[in-house]
């Protein structure tokens, strides 16, 4: 380990009096015993680890990203704020100096929050990343941000609200899609016209253990950083891929987290899944504190832990090792094949069939971007939830230049609220939010 | 009639108080080489001609075990820790003497790893060769299930004098803490029993059988046989005594600031609805974070006395303390001495103070009085500045559920309550910047022995009930038994209160002080699976700081 101290904000909210339902794994007791661990460990009296109490983020801050049908606030309780708020105090103190990182241990977590909002998905109503991310841009000004999404299932929320954003790296590593929920984040899927590359899914096959894991890291997603050269690092800090997880199937353990964190060195870190709340969390969580504060969490393991018993094959290995390869072939060519995806088209458009499990609404949803070489490009969206609710939103980007700004004015100005329940506005460099 | 003895750093004060007024106060020089000489004669003076038949108990303040550990007055302690996954073991290491085993239990109280009989006994040889007669055993997470500590203790207890167990400090969590908690406890074990032998010699020499209580560093009292029992218990009782005393005197019912301002230093002490706020944790000494229930206060370094220096192109209040005002021959300029200029108090000798104020005042290049006034109002913001800290550090406190995010409460203080030598000089400037009304009670002089007088007895004591491991433990009683799968939170509240009862009891508490609260009470389903296995109990209640039962703010105190 790299051994420097460092001074980490904590931001621990464990929702106590908060579940989706009583035996949901999103439940009361998810963090119970992590706080137990935290506690007896004396983490909080270490001179370099410093708690801080979540603040509530606003319904201004959800409108900066989403679109939520009919509104923020009818999409949200007071959880969900608090749990981005918990992320917005994690992101101030970075950025204010205060500390050199974070972390929010809060929840519910938020990375299967798209851009549009109809209900919760994958137990999430709000992307709580995201909306910090946004926060920090309008608070301190643009910044090129890495999301690091080391969850287990692949963060398609995330994936959807930066799909076109240049200046947002989101990388996710999670178990391969064809074995586990939401079923996307393959290779292929690898940002739109304007910001390809900007999104890099690294699947991994099920028993991948932390071998598998530390050569990702060490061997594509720092070499994918040196050539990004973010301001900021995140980690969207899922803890699933945990050998005891319940909902899952990998093999990586605590001792795993916590090397990855170290190498990672993310500035702010924000708890997503892991539902192996006895056995997993309260280790993980401590080894990701101790890692990000520069204290020896080489002592941190499970009661279980034995390496050689969950230990990867070595076909899998090999596996690996070639995909890794693969992605960053892809990863190395990709201003040629955006300058051919770009090629004579002035818009694009791409049509998606979003399922809402946890609400169990379907959306049929049909996104345009508009190619463009000086800005993210200006964004429309026409949604319909359950084949009832119809809503178009025009979004115009962060940095956005004169064209399509003026081309989205005139699109919002010129739709008639009819046929649609709502005509939504949202203007991300001017922080303007309208709806008709 | 009840005797209220407070050794200090400097003085030893006592008062008589009979019916809720103070008959007689004294005041002795303390003799830290000697404490129970001090106690001696302090008593006697104090007693003189009174009907020692009238004497229903003595409350001692007493510096006994801080001064051992400042002083380094301790025993050799052996260490035997069962720290098992998390920090490691060279973060944890007290002292020379520390040895870890591999046994260890988890967060739930679930034994994980046996201990090795063979590792014990080679650590107790080890720690025999070397002399050491105590020993510290404490296991991580033993506050959930004791057996672990006792179970060693088992193996060596006819190898040494004393054992001290992590579990019986608290049954709050914090490993680190609950190593140097029960350190300490084992240090100071002999040097602090010897104090209470002499004391009870002493007190049996003017009349026997009168109950004796010593103040805890929480503010509450506890029968001195029993606080022999732990020791580390009676650390810090001095600030405990001043707030106490504070609210004693002062009596309220609001938020309130109580600052006592000495010569070297200002306590801060917070009260929420007239009641003293604890430290979250426990109380730090000598560096060491305890887990002993302590009075939640903060000192800086402001005092009378505080050496005031001018230093690039700045004044510089403290922290140090170079000797007393120059206005009493002091060798630098101190606040006291720009009070005294600035004609708020009329002490020493204004001349000097003058002379001594002029060096700052030339560096300034400004008056003397000008001068003067920039201290003084420096002095107050200092002090206003760490209140305001003390009362932001409070109110961001972080708590874990939508619940008390939502409706905490903040502290928003009504009255500020003033004692110390420069308490009158500065108490309504420092109201000015508080915002609230300054008040200076009387009797101040003696604020801290009558605080220990009037303080009630108080003690915590915490329930752990997990139905799907079939187990409840009060761990300060070193309760762990059985309980049905059924077992309810309700049954546990009733258990929670008749227990609480009983060891304040054991401990001296009168039947009429017993307001008890329950401070913690959480349930959780346990779900395995898509399961309901189990629940969770968590139940902590408390005699809370305060005041004995009959004080009314309309005695004349």
């Amino acid at each position: 380990m790299t051994n420097k101290l460092r001074k980490t904000g904590l931001i621990f909210f464990p929702a106590f009096d908060w579940a989706i339902s009583p035996t949901h794994p999103e439940r009361e007791e998810r963090l119970l015993y992590t706080q137990d661990q935290v506690f007896e460990e004396g983490l909080l009296d270490f001179d370099n680890i410093i708690e801080y109490k979540p603040g509530m983020a606003t319904v201004d801050d959800i409108n900066r990203i989403h679109i939520c049908v009919p509104d923020a606030s009818s999409v949200t309780t007071e959880s969900h704020l608090i749990s981005a708020g918990g992320a917005i105090t994690a992101a101030d103190k970075v950025l204010q100096g205060e500390v050199d990182n974070a972390f929010a241990l809060v929840r519910p977590p938020g990375h299967h929050s798209m851009m549009v909002v109809h209900g919760a998905r994958g137990f999430c109503n709000v992307n709580i990343e995201a909306i910090m991310v946004e926060y920090i841009r309008h608070t301190y000004g643009p910044k090129r941000v890495a999301i690091i999404d080391t969850d287990c299932h692949h963060g398609d929320g995330t994936q959807d609200i930066y799909w076109h954003d240049p200046d947002t790296l989101y990388i996710s590593i999670h178990q391969d899609g064809r074995t586990l929920y939401p079923g996307s984040g393959f290779p292929d899927e690898f940002g739109g016209p304007n910001a390809l590359g900007a999104t890099v899914n690294i699947p991994l096959p099920p028993k991948t253990s932390e071998e598998g894991f530390l050569y990702v890291l060490d061997n594509l997603i720092m070499p994918i950083l040196d050539d990004f050269k973010p301001d900021l690092i995140v980690n969207s800090a899922g803890q699933d891929n945990h050998y005891t997880d319940p909902i899952t199937d990998m093999r990586f353990t605590a001792q795993g987290y916590a090397i990855l964190n170290d190498r990672l060195s993310p500035d702010i870190a924000v708890l997503e899944g892991g539902y192996s709340v006895e056995t997993a969390l309260p280790y993980i969580n401590v080894g990701i504190i101790l890692a990000m504060a520069g204290i020896d969490y080489s002592y941190v393991t499970e009661p279980d832990y034995d390496p050689q018993a969950i230990r990867q094959s070595p076909e899998l290995t090999q596996y690996i090792e070639k995909e890794v390869e693969l992605i960053h072939d892809l990863w190395n060519n990709r201003e040629a094949q955006k300058a051919s995806m770009k090629k004579n088209s002035e818009f694009i458009s791409r049509t998606k069939n979003i399922y809402y499990d946890t609400d169990g609404i379907h959306e049929e949803q049909t996104e345009t971007i508009r190619v463009c070489d000086d800005c993210g490009g200006l964004l429309t969206i026409d949604s319909r939830a359950n084949f009832m609710d119809r809503i178009f939103a025009v979004i115009i980007p962060r940095g956005s230049c004169s064209m399509c700004r003026k081309k989205g004015e005139e699109i919002f100005n010129t739709t008639e609220q009819r046929p649609f329940k709502h005509v939504y506005f949202q203007d991300r460099e001017r922080d303007v939010f309208h709806v008709k | 009639m009840i005797l209220g003895i407070d050794v200090g750093g400097t003085h030893t004060d006592a008062v008589i108080i009979d019916d809720f007024e103070i008959k007689k106060t004294a005041k002795v020089l303390t003799n830290h080489e000697n404490l129970i000489e001090t106690f001696q004669e302090v008593t006697e003076t104090i007693l003189g001609d009174e009907n020692i038949d009238d004497l229903d108990r003595i409350v001692l303040s007493t510096t006994m075990s801080t001064n051992a550990i400042v002083q380094g007055k301790v025993n050799k302690v052996g260490m035997i820790l069962a720290s098992g996954p998390g920090l490691a073991p060279s973060m944890l290491k007290i002292n020379e003497h520390t040895h870890f085993l591999s046994g260890y239990v988890n967060h739930r109280g679930i034994k994980i790893a046996e201990t090795d009989y063979n590792e014990v006994s080679s650590i107790s040889q080890r720690l025999k060769d070397v002399g050491i007669r105590h020993v510290g055993i404490v296991g991580k997470f033993s506050t959930r299930n004791p057996e672990l500590e006792t179970h060693i203790a088992d193996m060596i207890n006819t190898d040494f004098e004393h054992l001290s167990f992590g579990h019986r400090m608290s049954g709050n969590l914090n490993f680190p803490r609950r190593v140097a908690t029960t350190y300490l406890n084992a240090a100071i074990w002999n040097t602090y029993r010897a104090f209470v032998e002499d004391v009870l010699k002493f007190v049996e020499t003017i009349k026997a059988s009168i109950p004796i209580y010593i103040l805890k560093a929480d503010g509450g009292t506890s029968d001195i046989n029993q606080s022999a029992k732990y020791p580390v218990g009676t650390i810090l009782s001095g600030p405990a005594a001043s707030i106490m005393g504070i609210l004693s005197l002062s009596n309220f019912t609001e938020d309130a600031i109580a600052l006592d301002i000495g010569g070297t230093t200002t306590d801060i002490a917070i009260f929420a609805e007239g009641v003293p706020l604890l430290e979250p944790f426990g109380v730090t000494i000598e560096g060491h974070k305890t887990l002993t229930r302590g009075l939640r206060s903060k000192s800086i370094g402001v005092g009378g006395d505080s050496k005031v220096s001018y230093d690039n192109g700045s004044i510089v209040i403290g922290p140090e303390r170079a000797g007393p005002a120059a206005a009493f021959g002091g060798p630098y300029p101190t606040p006291t001495d720009a009070m005294i200029i600035l004609g708020l108090t009329d002490i020493g000798d204004k001349q000097m103070a003058e002379i001594a104020v002029g060096t700052i005042a030339d560096k300034m290049g400004v008056s003397v009085p000008e001068a003067a006034q920039t201290i003084f109002d420096l002095s107050c913001r200092k002090i206003a500045d760490a209140v305001n800290e003390m009362i932001e550090e409070i109110n961001n406190k972080p708590v874990y559920t939508i619940h008390e995010i939502l409706e905490g409460k903040k502290i928003s203080p009504e009255a500020l309550f003033v004692v110390g030598g420069p308490a009158k000089p500065m108490a309504s400037r420092l109201g000015d910047l508080l915002g609230c009304p300054s008040h200076i009670p009387d009797h101040s002089e003696v604020a801290n022995a009558i605080g220990a007088a009037l303080a009630r007895t108080t003690t915590e004591i915490t329930l752990l009930a997990d139905t799907e491991k079939k187990t409840m433990t009060i761990v300060e009683e070193g309760i762990q038994q059985e309980i049905s799968p059924q077992f309810e939170r309700e049954e546990g509240l009733n258990i929670c209160r008749e227990r609480l009862r009983e060891r304040a009891l054991k401990m001296g508490a009168q039947e009429e002080d017993m307001e008890m609260e329950i401070i913690e009470d959480q349930t959780f389903n346990m779900v395995r699976g898509y399961y309901t296995t189990g629940k969770n109990i968590r139940l902590k209640a408390q005699i809370k700081p305060g005041l004995i039962a009959g004080y009314r703010k309309e005695a004349s105190i």
